[in-house]
C-alpha cells in the first residue's frame, strides 16, 4: 500500500492505495468523481482523459502513485461557478454530444488541442488531433464543429 | 410555433449533466457493501466440459461465492430465450438450443460463460478466477457462416441436425424462375455482409441489490429496455415476479441494439446478489464486450436481378446464409429473416421477389440486431446488385434507380413482400441529393485526381428502411412474443410543472429534449417546467424501449394522446371554472379560452384546480394526470438516397472519403438539430462497416478481433464533414407526420461508400470491409 | 492487474540497485505500453521501478552535428522541440505522430526503443539515422540494439540514458498505419548524409532492420525511380488479418519511394 497525495480540481487530496491502482480508479473508486469513464483497455478510445499537470493524459494508463504530488484536472473542475466552461457550452451549442460516455474524455483532449494549436486551429488538425477519442454516436461531425467553436471563444 | 417547440433546434436538456461529468451511468453506482463478479470465460470455441474445480479458487483471499451452471439449474433460474419464431420450410418452428446463463456441460463460443467468481474486490475477483480449474474435451469448432450447414461439419447442437436453425423461403419460387428464364438480362453478383461489433462506448454493466425486507431486487443496467428486461427476466428466467423485480436503466452510453438484449451477466448478477445476500455489481471490460455483446450482420448471399430490355426490373432472387452464432439471442432469428427479406423491395417496383434464408449455428459469438439489423443487410445487397444491373445494362446507376423507382402516385404502395410504404417521394430525395453532391460534374473531378495518380469514384445508395418497430398484430402474426406499442404518462404537478414519463429508452438520442418540444407545442407549458422521466419500471408505465427507430414515430405518439387526454379533461374542468359549456372551451398556446369571449384560463390554473377541486365539475376525477398507449397500424418507411464520392490511391489501397451527402425522408422533424445529429452518427457507424470494420474468428474460433487494437473503429480523421438535407413526405398512418432517423445512415452509407470504390475501381464488387489491402488488390486486377 | 511492488528512484543508481535487488523487477519509462501489457495480466513483474523521477534522463541537447535526446523524453517534447524541427525534422514529425496526444504527453523515446515494438515508430529513426543508445553501462551502435520481437541489446539492469542522433543532409520517415490500432504497418525512415543513404523499416518484418537492398539501390541513384527494381523479399515479412506479406512488401517499396520523394 502506498499513500498517495495530489490535487484534484484544485483541492489537495490522499488516499492509501494498493500501488496497482490507476489514476482512473482513485478519481472513479476513492474520490467519486465518475465523470471520467472508461471505455477501453488498449489505451485507444480516451474516455479516461484528464489533465496531469496541464497535459491530456489517459488515466486508464498511468498509475495513480505516477501521479503523486501533480496537479489533476478532470471533467468535474471546468465549469466554475455553475457557469460552463466555452468548451463545454460549445459542446452543448453545437450537438458535441448524444449518449454522453466519450464526451468528457472529448472535452479533455479538446482543450489540450486548443493548447498546442490556438483558437484558429483548422478541421484537418482538430480531425487528427482527436485520435486518441473514439465516438460511437456522433460520426464526429459535431464534435469537431464544437472544438473548433470551443476554441474561438477561448481565443476571446 | 411554440418557443422551442415543434422544428426548433433546441439544446438538449440531458446536455449540462453530461458536460459537467454528473451523468449516471451503471458502472458510476456504488452500493454500500457491493461486491464484484467476474465471469470465468470459455477459452475454446467448442468443447465439453468434463470438471470444474472451484476449491483452490473458493479459499483465495476477499472470495465470496463462486456458481457454476448447475447453481443455477437447481435454482430453476434461466435459460436464456428467443423471443421470435420463424417457421422453417418443413413446418416446423426454427431450432432453438437451450441456452443457459452459465455452461451446462458445455462450451460453444470463446467467451461462454463458464462460472460466476464474486468477491469483495474486483481484482480478488479476477485472481480467484484464475484459481478455477476447468478440465475441458476440445471439439472441432465451426465458424464459417457459408459452409457451417454443409455435410460434414461438426455438429454443435443435437436439436439443429446440420447446424441449421431454419430455412425460410419466402416468395414464389416457380413464377420468379419463370421470370428469369424468360428475362432480356439476369444480373447476379454473390456478396458477405461483415459481421459487427456493435461497441457502444459504454460497456455493458449490472449491479443488482436485494432487499430482504420488501423481497425486491433492483438491478440497474445498461439496457434500451427496462421493461423488457424485466418482463423477460420474470417470465421467462424465473429471476423473480415482475412486482418483485426493479430494472432501472440509468445513463445508458449509446446502445445501438447491442443493449436491447437480456443477457447472461445481468441474469446471474440478478440472482447472486440474492444468493450472497450482496450487492453485486459487474462491468464488462472492453475484450468482454468484443467477445460476448451480440455481434451483427453477417450474412453470404447471392442476389440475381432479372430485367427487360430497357433495365425494369422484373424479378429478384436472394438466397442468404446468415450466421446465428452459437446459441439464439433474444431477438436473432428475426434479424435475417423479417427485418431483412421483407425490406428487399427497396425504393423498386420489382413485381416479384423471392428469397431463401439459410439461418445457421457456429462456434461464435450470437448476433442479433445491430444499428439497422436486417435493413442494412438487405440494402446493401439491392443497392450492389443494382449498381452491376446498371453496368450490365450500360446505363447509370442514377438512370437505372429512376426507371425502377415507386412512382410518388404510386403510394400507400404494396410491395411484393408484405411491407405496405406508408409515403415516399424518391424522385425527389434523388434528384436533391445529386444537386447536393455536385453529380453532373463528377467527370472533372475525376479527371483531376487522375492527374495525381488518384482514382476517384461516385456512388449511390437508395435505401428504404422500416421503422417504428410496431404495430403488434402485424409482430404477433409473423411469431414475435411481444407487443409493439409505446406508452405514456403525462402528469401536471399541482404548481403546474410537468413530468412526462415514457416507456421509451434514451441512450444518447435526446428524448428528454425532443419529447419536451412536443409536450410544449402541443400544451403550451415553458419547456423549461417540463421534465421526461424514463428508464425505470419503478417509476414509469410499462413499456417497450427503443430500438427500430421506434421512440419518436410509437412512443412520441403515445405522449400527444396523453396530452389530448389532458386537454379534453381541462376543457370540462375550465368550463366548470369559467362557468361556461364545454363545447364552447377552445384551447390554445397553454389557455383554455370561452370562444368569443376573453374568459381564460391558463392550463396550470386548471392542473391546479383539478388537484385542488373545491369547485369543481360534478362527476369528473379529480387529479391531472393521463396515460395513454399507441399501437400504429403500420411501420413507417423512411428513405433517401446518399452518395459518396471518394479517393482511392491506386498504390496503397487507402480510400478517402472526400464528399458524403445525404437526402432524407425522415417526415417531420421535431429537432432539426438532434435529427442531424442521428444522421451523422449513423453515416459514420455505416462508413465503419464499409471501410474499417471487420470482426474475424480464425477456423478454430477464436476472436482475432478482440480489441480496438485489431478492431478498427471510425475516428475523426476517417471522415469528413457531411452535407445533409431532407426531402420530406406526409406519412398518412403516423399522427404526427414523423418518420424515425436513428438507423438510416447506418442502413444507407455501406452500399454508397462501396458503390464509390466499384465505381473508382472499374470492377464488379469489393466486399467489405475494403481495407486498404483488399482494395489495392482490387486495383491490381484492374 | 497483478499485485507489485511500485519503487520510484531519482537516480540510475538507484534504478540499478532497485532492480538488482528486485525478484523480477521491470523499468517503467512512460508506461504506455506497460502498463496495458499489465492490465491484461500479460505481464507480472514484482517490482515496478519508475524512471520519471531522473530529471538526468529528461532532455534535449544538440550540437554541432547531433541531437541528443534524453530517455525519458516524451514523444510530445521532441515532436515540440523547435531544435528538433530544424536539426532533423523528420525525427519531430515521427515523434508527432506515435500514438495520440495523450499518449504522446506520457510515452517516452526510452521507453519506446527499450520495449523494440516490431511496429513502434522509433526503431526505423535509429537505425536509419545511425543512432547510439547510450547507457548506464556503454554506448551502443544502432544497427545493433535491435536484436529481435521485442528485444534488444539491453542487460536486465540496463538503463538507456539518452540517444543520440546524428545530424543528416535529408531525411523522412513516412508510415503506412493500421487502421485499428495506428501502429505501423510498414513505416520507412530514409537518410542521405553526403552519397550514403541509410533505410530503417519498421512494421514489415519481426524486428526493425536496415533495408540494405533499398540502400544499395538508393546509393548513387537517390531517387523514386530507383526503387522499382529492388526485390523485397516477401518470406521474410510479417502477415496477418491487417496486411498480408505480399502487400507489406508492396508498401516497404511505396513508403521508401515517398520517403525519397520528401527528401528532394
Amino acid at each position: 500500500m502506498l499513500t498517495v497525495k495530489m490535487s484534484v480540481n484544485g483541492k489537495p487530496v490522499s488516499a492509501e492505495l494498493e500501488d496497482r491502482t490507476l489514476l482512473v480508479q482513485l478519481l472513479r473508486e476513492n474520490l467519486r468523481l465518475t465523470g471520467t469513464h472508461i471505455g477501453c483497455d488498449t489505451s485507444q478510445c480516451g474516455a479516461c482523459v484528464v489533465h496531469v499537470n496541464g497535459v491530456s493524459v489517459k488515466s486508464c494508463t498511468l498509475l495513480a502513485v505516477q501521479a503523486d504530488g501533480a496537479e489533476v484536472t478532470t471533467i468535474e473542475g471546468l465549469a466554475k461557478n455553475g457557469v460552463l466552461h466555452p468548451m463545454q457550452q460549445a459542446f452543448m451549442d453545437n450537438h458535441g454530444l448524444q449518449c454522453g460516455f466519450c464526451t468528457p474524455g472529448m472535452v479533455m483532449s479538446a482543450l489540450d488541442i486548443v493548447k498546442r494549436n490556438g483558437s484558429a486551429v483548422d478541421e484537418a488538425t482538430v480531425r487528427k488531433e482527436l485520435e486518441g477519442n473514439i465516438c460511437r454516436c456522433t460520426g464526429y461531425h459535431n464534435i469537431v464543429k464544437s472544438v473548433q467553436a470551443g476554441a474561438k471563444s477561448m481565443g476571446g | 410555433m411554440a418557443e422551442n417547440g415543434v422544428g426548433a433546434s433546441v439544446r438538449r436538456k440531458e446536455d449540462n449533466r453530461f458536460l459537467i461529468g454528473k451523468g449516471n451511468y451503471t458502472d458510476d453506482i456504488t452500493i454500500a457493501g457491493q461486491t464484484h463478479a467476474v465471469f470465468l470465460r470459455s477459452p475454446h470455441a467448442h468443447a465439453t466440459i468434463n470438471s470444474i474445480d472451484t476449491i483452490a479458487a473458493s479459499a483465495a483471499p476477499g472470495v465470496v461465492a463462486i456458481f457454476t451452471g448447475d447453481d443455477l439449474a437447481a435454482d430453476g433460474i434461466g435459460p436464456l430465450i428467443c423471443g421470435v419464431t420463424v417457421t422453417s420450410d418443413d413446418g416446423q418452428p426454427h431450432r432453438a438450443p437451450v441456452h443457459p446463463a452459465l455452461a451446462q456441460g458445455k462450451v460453444n463460443y470463446v467467451g461462454d460463460h463458464v462460472a460466476v467468481v464474486i468477491a469483495e474486490s474486483l481484482s480478488q475477483a479476477k485472481d480467484a478466477a484464475e484459481l478455477v480449474e476447468v478440465d475441458y474435451g476440445v471439439l472441432p469448432a465451426v465458424t464459417n457462416t457459408a459452409t457451417a450447414a454443409d455435410e460434414g461439419q461438426t455438429q454443435i447442437h443435437e436439436v439443429a441436425p446440420g447446424n441449421l436453425c431454419f430455412n425460410w423461403p419466402f416468395g414464389d419460387k416457380a413464377a420468379v424462375e419463370e421470370v428469369f428464364t424468360a428475362a432480356h438480362k439476369v444480373s447476379s453478383l454473390e456478396l458477405i455482409n461483415n459481421r459487427m461489433v456493435t461497441n457502444p462506448m459504454e460497456p455493458r454493466a449490472a449491479i443488482a441489490d436485494y432487499n430482504a425486507g420488501t423481497e425486491e431486487i433492483t438491478l440497474h443496467l445498461t439496457t434500451q429496455n427496462p421493461h423488457v428486461h424485466r418482463l423477460v427476466l420474470s417470465a421467462f428466467n424465473q429471476l423473480a415476479p415482475e412486482h418483485k423485480l426493479r430494472v432501472v436503466g440509468p445513463d445508458v452510453g449509446g446502445g445501438f441494439g447491442a443493449k436491447i438484449f437480456i443477457y447472461a451477466e445481468e441474469l446471474v448478477v440478478g440472482w447472486a446478489c440474492r444468493k450472497v445476500n450482496r450487492p453485486v455489481k459487474w462491468t464488462a471490460d472492453r475484450t468482454e464486450a468484443f467477445l460476448s455483446d451480440a455481434h451483427g450482420r453477417d450474412h453470404v448471399s447471392t442476389a440475381e436481378m432479372a430485367m427487360d430490355e430497357n433495365g425494369k426490373f422484373l424479378a429478384l432472387r436472394v438466397m442468404t446464409r446468415a450466421n446465428l452464432g452459437a446459441y439464439l439471442s433474444t431477438f436473432g432469428t428475426m434479424v435475417p429473416s423479417y427485418l431483412y427479406a421483407f425490406l428487399l423491395a427497396g425504393q423498386y417496383s420489382t413485381p416479384l421477389i423471392y428469397s431463401e434464408v439459410k439461418a445457421v449455428f457456429t462456434n461464435t459469438a450470437p448476433v442479433d440486431a445491430s444499428r439497422g439489423a436486417g435493413r442494412p443487410e438487405a440494402t446493401f445487397l439491392l443497392e450492389r446488385l443494382v449498381d452491376v444491373c446498371a453496368a450490365d445494362m450500360g446505363l447509370d446507376p442514377v438512370e437505372i434507380r429512376r426507371r425502377n423507382f415507386i412512382p410518388v402516385e404510386a403510394f400507400p404502395y404494396q410491395t411484393p413482400v408484405v411491407q405496405c410504404y406508408d409515403s415516399g417521394d424518391y424522385h425527389a430525395a434523388l434528384d436533391k441529393a445529386l444537386v447536393l453532391a455536385n453529380y453532373g460534374s463528377f467527370a472533372a473531378r475525376a479527371e483531376e485526381a487522375k492527374s495525381r495518380g488518384k482514382r476517384r469514384g461516385i456512388g449511390l445508395s437508395s435505401y428504404v428502411e422500416a421503422c417504428g418497430i410496431a404495430p403488434s398484430a402485424a409482430v404477433g402474426q409473423l411469431g414475435g412474443g411481444v407487443g409493439l406499442w409505446e406508452s405514456a404518462q403525462v402528469r401536471f404537478n399541482p404548481t403546474g410543472n410537468v413530468q412526462v414519463f415514457t416507456g421509451t429508452h434514451s441512450h444518447g438520442q435526446g428524448h428528454e429534449t425532443t419529447f419536451a418540444q412536443l409536450v410544449t407545442e402541443q400544451l403550451g407549458v415553458p419547456f423549461g417546467n417540463i421534465e421526461v422521466i424514463h428508464g425505470d419500471t419503478a417509476k414509469t408505465q410499462f413499456g417497450m424501449g427503443t430500438y427500430g427507430s421506434r421512440s419518436l414515430a410509437v412512443g412520441g405518439v403515445a405522449i400527444s394522446k396523453a396530452c389530448e387526454k389532458l386537454i379534453a379533461k381541462g376543457k370540462k374542468i375550465a368550463a366548470h371554472a369559467l362557468e361556461a359549456a364545454e363545447g364552447d372551451i377552445e384551447f390554445a398556446d397553454g389557455n383554455f379560452t370561452v370562444a368569443g369571449t376573453d374568459k381564460a384560463m391558463s392550463i396550470e390554473a386548471v392542473a391546479f384546480n383539478a388537484y385542488v377541486p373545491h369547485s369543481y365539475p360534478e362527476g369528473l376525477e379529480p387529479g391531472f394526470d393521463e396515460n395513454a398507449f399507441f399501437d400504429p397500424l403500420n411501420f413507417s418507411f423512411p428513405a433517401g438516397t446518399h452518395i459518396c464520392e471518394v479517393e482511392v490511391d491506386p498504390d496503397t489501397g487507402e480510400v478517402e472519403i472526400i464528399k458524403y451527402s445525404a437526402v432524407d425522408d425522415f417526415g417531420k422533424l421535431i429537432n432539426p438539430m438532434i435529427v442531424a445529429g442521428q444522421v451523422h452518427g449513423g453515416i459514420a457507424h455505416g462508413v465503419g462497416q464499409a471501410l474499417l470494420e471487420g470482426c474475424r474468428y480464425d477456423s478454430e474460433g477464436q476472436l482475432i478481433t478482440a480489441s480496438y487494437m485489431d478492431y478498427a473503429m471510425p475516428r475523426a480523421d476517417n471522415l469528413p464533414s457531411f452535407d445533409i438535407d431532407y426531402a420530406p413526405t406526409d406519412p398518412p398512418d403516423n399522427p404526427l407526420g414523423v418518420k424515425g432517423c436513428g438507423e438510416a445512415g447506418a442502413i444507407g452509407a455501406p452500399p454508397a461508400v462501396i458503390n464509390a470504390i466499384v465505381n473508382a475501381l472499374g470492377v464488379k464488387h469489393i466486399d467489405m470491409p475494403a481495407t486498404p489491402e483488399t482494395v489495392w488488390r482490387a486495383a491490381q486486377s484492374v | 492487474m497483478y499485485e507489485f511492488s511500485y519503487k520510484k528512484v531519482s537516480s540510475v543508481e538507484d534504478a540499478v540497485a532497485a532492480m538488482q535487488s528486485a525478484d523480477d523487477g521491470k523499468f517503467v519509462a512512460g508506461g504506455q505500453t506497460m502498463l496495458p501489457t499489465m492490465k491484461h495480466r500479460l505481464a507480472s513483474p514484482s517490482d515496478l521501478i519508475d524512471l520519471g523521477g531522473i530529471g538526468a534522463l529528461n532532455g534535449i541537447s544538440i550540437d554541432d552535428d547531433t541531437v541528443t535526446i534524453g530517455a525519458m523524453t516524451t514523444h510530445a517534447s521532441v515532436a515540440a522541440s523547435s531544435e528538433v524541427q530544424v536539426a532533423i525534422p523528420a525525427l519531430a514529425k515521427l515523434a508527432g505522430n506515435i500514438g495520440d496526444p495523450a499518449v504522446r504527453n506520457r510515452g517516452t523515446i526510452g521507453g519506446s526503443i527499450a520495449n523494440n515494438d516490431p511496429a513502434a515508430d522509433y526503431p526505423a529513426a535509429v537505425i536509419a539515422l545511425g543512432a547510439t543508445v547510450k547507457t548506464n553501462k556503454r554506448e551502443i551502435p544502432g544497427d545493433e540494439f535491435f536484436t529481435g520481437m521485442f528485444e534488444t541489446a539491453l542487460a536486465e539492469d540496463e538503463v538507456i540514458t539518452a540517444v543520440s542522433f546524428p545530424m543528416v543532409d535529408k531525411a523522412a520517415y513516412m508510415k503506412f498505419e493500421n487502421p485499428a490500432s495506428r501502429y505501423a504497418i510498414v513505416g520507412v525512415f530514409v537518410a542521405k548524409s553526403g552519397d550514403s543513404v541509410r533505410v530503417g523499416i519498421t512494421g514489415a518484418t519481426p524486428c526493425a532492420h536496415r533495408g540494405m537492398r533499398l540502400e544499395a539501390a538508393l546509393n548513387g541513384n537517390f531517387s523514386a525511380a530507383a526503387v522499382e527494381g529492388v526485390k523485397i523479399p516477401v518470406e521474410k515479412m510479417n502477415s496477418d488479418i491487417h496486411a498480408s506479406a505480399e502487400y507489406r512488401a508492396h508498401l516497404v517499396k511505396v513508403m521508401t519511394r515517398r520517403a525519397v520523394e520528401a527528401c528532394s
